[in-house]
């Protein structure tokens, strides 16, 4: 008889969604996909309000990333002012952005690594749910559960010391920024007592790559195996090649790592980036247009990132970057699991640049914003922590929007997601009579290690009710379990 | 001119003095005694529309900006029982319009959003109305947003152009009430007078045009300190 399993909510992530997989009558998987369950709207209520609103306004779609969100908006809208793209503001506009950004991703990943992936590292897919949560870390490994929390705060009060809050501030505006880095900040996040500084932040930062390193070379076979296939990767990358996750060019490659889009201005992504909208979820299905709705699907993030780019500029990052490189000689990674790696890679790198930046004097001084002829149109691109970000605005005469797309990063990852969950869902439940708990954590693994932001907005820490619904041939409810 | 000239009168227990011809609004500004409000604005004959500053006298209710104040009054003001009618008025203003506090660029310097934290407003009591009275766009420098508008009157008492008025009701009463704006006038108003009329406004209903989120957060008028305690310290 044929079955239907239902896992909702998917657990550790942020947002709501929920996996259906489909058995066939000798309970091999036939059909799998991620359901996004939630509608946000945004797009459509932001139709009409004044233009310079929009970084304020649509930040509220995520209380992960909603300086992710601030400024891509804020970008978008500095071409709309006239104040150009990229390198065109004054450097503390440029350079407090940055700031806040990195301390986005590094609080982030933070959050992601130590509270949300941590448990199935430290105690295994298949250990008992009771213990496999951040309470588990933290009676068992305390002083790495107080990383995670003191890395995030520090990422938070990066955000405070550049946006006004930790959560939804007002930093950036159309052309630059609101306001300069007092002095008080800047010696609290350089200089202040121990931990929350920024030489203990990279040295963690640090500790936290080196920790994954010797996990994997433990547990090699898994991590490499785990939700293994080919896919295109794209993000932004300096227009030298670098990383960068605050401005530049568009460049998607394949599985092999030739280029597919290379130096493209964000401007015009649209020519390049199409979305399929799928009738079973409310998360569209972005692709690159050349390649087609069935061979243009892509992965974005941390793992997409160091695939895309050809080096770090911060000496302690480029040399994890190296070494992790050399995994793959060179090649693109295409093993899931190794976005855990990319992204400890990246809260190192976010690292540096803070420290680099809170060293910076420029950040205390000088105009806060530039403003030049207005245009109508235009696009804020940048790589939030769950990967690349476009926002798209248009307005008419009376400064009201009158158009606005966002593609948000997990969005990016939709269909790589839904390839995850299948190939998990085989290898794990493929002719095996019952469900069990680790079967479905594998399947929730697998989403996890994209760190999506499903409704971006809403966010659940910890435990939440798991519910496994089966469904006989005529999509009768046969069974039902709650955890 | 001496006390013994003045007119004498107490509130809240507190023997005060003030200059004949003041309201009692005024007169226990002087005396360091914050009687909220959200329509009186200096320099404007006293609307009286918006009931906050409405004190005790001998156990009638009166409105504080409109009324003179008087030889012996005794006045409540920080009462409980008044506090608990204002916050009643705070949030009937806020269910009648749509007040997004975290998305207004007037947020910490909204002087509705400084009495409710001052009430200790948590959530309105009444059902949202969720008006659609639209907004109007036209003018160079002003993004007139109706539906954040109180109907205090400010705008229409204060803002002119050419000794015009820039702003009225487009009625006078009902539901469809409302504050509407000459385009005509709005549209010659200078960048300097546009930034005047978005401070006369006390919420977010008129914005100047392309200055959204200027002050940042920390240095904004209520970030510190609560409204009405400039007058307290005095």
């Amino acid at each position: 008889m044929a079955k239907k399993i239902t896992i909702e909510p998917v657990t550790r992530v942020e947002g709501h969604g929920k996996v259906t997989i489909h058995l066939d009558d000798q309970n091999n998987v036939t059909n799998t996909r991620l359901h996004i369950v939630e509608f946000r709207g945004f797009e459509r209520f932001i139709l009409g309000r004044p233009y310079w609103e929009a970084p304020v306004l649509v930040q509220r779609l995520c209380g992960i990333c909603p300086v992710s969100h601030h400024l891509a908006a804020a970008k978008a809208l500095d071409v709309i002012v006239g104040a150009g793209v990229g390198d065109s503001l004054t450097p503390v506009g440029e350079k407090m952005r940055r700031l806040m950004h990195y301390g986005q991703i590094f609080q982030s990943h933070s959050l992601h690594f130590f509270h949300l992936v941590s448990p199935d590292l430290l105690f295994g897919i298949d250990a008992d749910p009771a213990i496999r949560n951040i309470i588990g870390v933290a009676l068992k490994h305390k002083d790495l559960a107080v990383q995670g929390v003191m890395m995030r705060k520090f990422g938070q009060e990066v955000i405070r010391a550049t946006a006004g809050k930790k959560i939804h501030g007002t930093g950036a505006i159309p052309g630059g920024i609101n306001k300069h880095l007092e002095l008080e900040d800047k010696e609290l996040l350089l200089n202040g007592p121990d931990p929350v500084n920024a030489d203990k932040m990279v040295e963690w930062a640090q500790g936290a790559v080196d920790f994954f390193k010797d996990y994997y070379k433990k547990n090699k076979d898994m991590i490499d195996n785990f939700a293994f296939f080919p896919s295109n990767h794209l993000s932004i990358v300096r227009k030298d090649g670098a990383l960068d996750l605050y401005n530049g060019v568009l460049r998607a490659v394949d599985a092999e790592g030739n280029k597919i889009l290379d130096d493209v201005d964000c401007q015009e992504y649209n020519k390049y980036i199409e979305e399929e909208v799928r009738s079973w979820s409310y998360m569209k299905f972005p692709y690159i247009k050349k390649l087609g709705k069935e061979k243009g699907w892509y992965r974005v993030g941390p793992l997409a990132r160091l695939n895309t780019c050809d080096f770090i500029p911060t000496p302690l990052a480029q040399k994890e970057f190296e070494e992790y490189k050399a995994i793959n000689k060179g090649k693109p990674d295409n093993c899931c699991l190794h976005y855990h790696y990319a992204r400890l890679i990246e809260i190192l790198h976010t690292g540096e640049m803070m420290k680099e930046l809170l060293n910076d004097p420029d950040l205390m001084k000088g105009d806060l914003t530039v403003k030049g002829t207005k245009v109508k149109k235009g696009v804020g691109v940048l790589e939030a922590p769950r990967g690349t970000l476009f926002h798209q605005y248009e307005i008419n005469d009376d400064d009201q929007i009158t158009l606005a797309n966002l593609i948000v990063s997990t969005t990016n990852n939709n269909e790589p997601m839904n390839q995850s969950v299948n190939i998990v869902a085989k290898t794990w439940m493929n002719g095996k009579p019952e469900i069990t708990e680790p079967m479905m954590n594998a399947v929730e693994v697998a989403i996890r290690a994209y760190d999506p932001c499903l409704s971006c907005a809403t966010h659940a820490l910890g435990k939440m009710p798991l519910e496994i619904s089966l469904y006989d041939v005529n999509n009768e409810l046969v069974d039902k379990k709650r955890t | 001119m001496d006390n013994t000239e003045k007119i004498k009168f107490v509130i809240d227990d507190k023997v005060c003095y003030a200059e004949p011809g003041q309201t009692i609004l005024e007169a226990a500004k002087s005396n360091g005694v914050y009687i909220p409000s959200l329509c009186y604005i200096e320099g404007v004959k006293p609307p009286g529309s918006c009931r906050i500053c409405n004190v005790r006298v001998n156990n009638r209710n009166l409105i504080a900006c409109t009324t003179p104040v008087a030889e012996g009054m005794i006045i409540d003001n920080d009462i409980p029982e008044l506090n608990e009618l204002r916050k009643a008025i705070v949030e009937m203003l806020f269910v009648s319009g749509n007040h997004f506090c975290p998305g207004c660029e007037k947020s910490g310097n909204c002087e509705l959003q400084a009495l409710a934290y001052r009430f200790q407003m948590m959530v309105p009591r009444f059902p949202y109305e969720f008006p659609e009275k639209g907004v109007n766009a036209t003018s160079k420098y002003i993004f007139h947003d109706r539906n954040r508008c109180i109907m205090c009157k400010r705008c229409i008492g204060k803002v002119m152009k050419d000794e015009k008025h820039v702003f009225a009701y487009n009625s006078r009463g009902g539901e469809h009430l409302h504050v509407v704006m000459d385009e005509e006038l709005a549209s010659q108003l200078t960048e300097e007078e546009a930034t005047e009329a978005m401070d006369i406004c006390p919420v977010g209903a008129i914005l100047k045009k392309e200055r959204g989120y200027y002050s940042p957060i920390g240095h904004r008028k209520y970030d510190k300190e609560s409204i009405g305690s400039d007058i307290e310290k005095k």
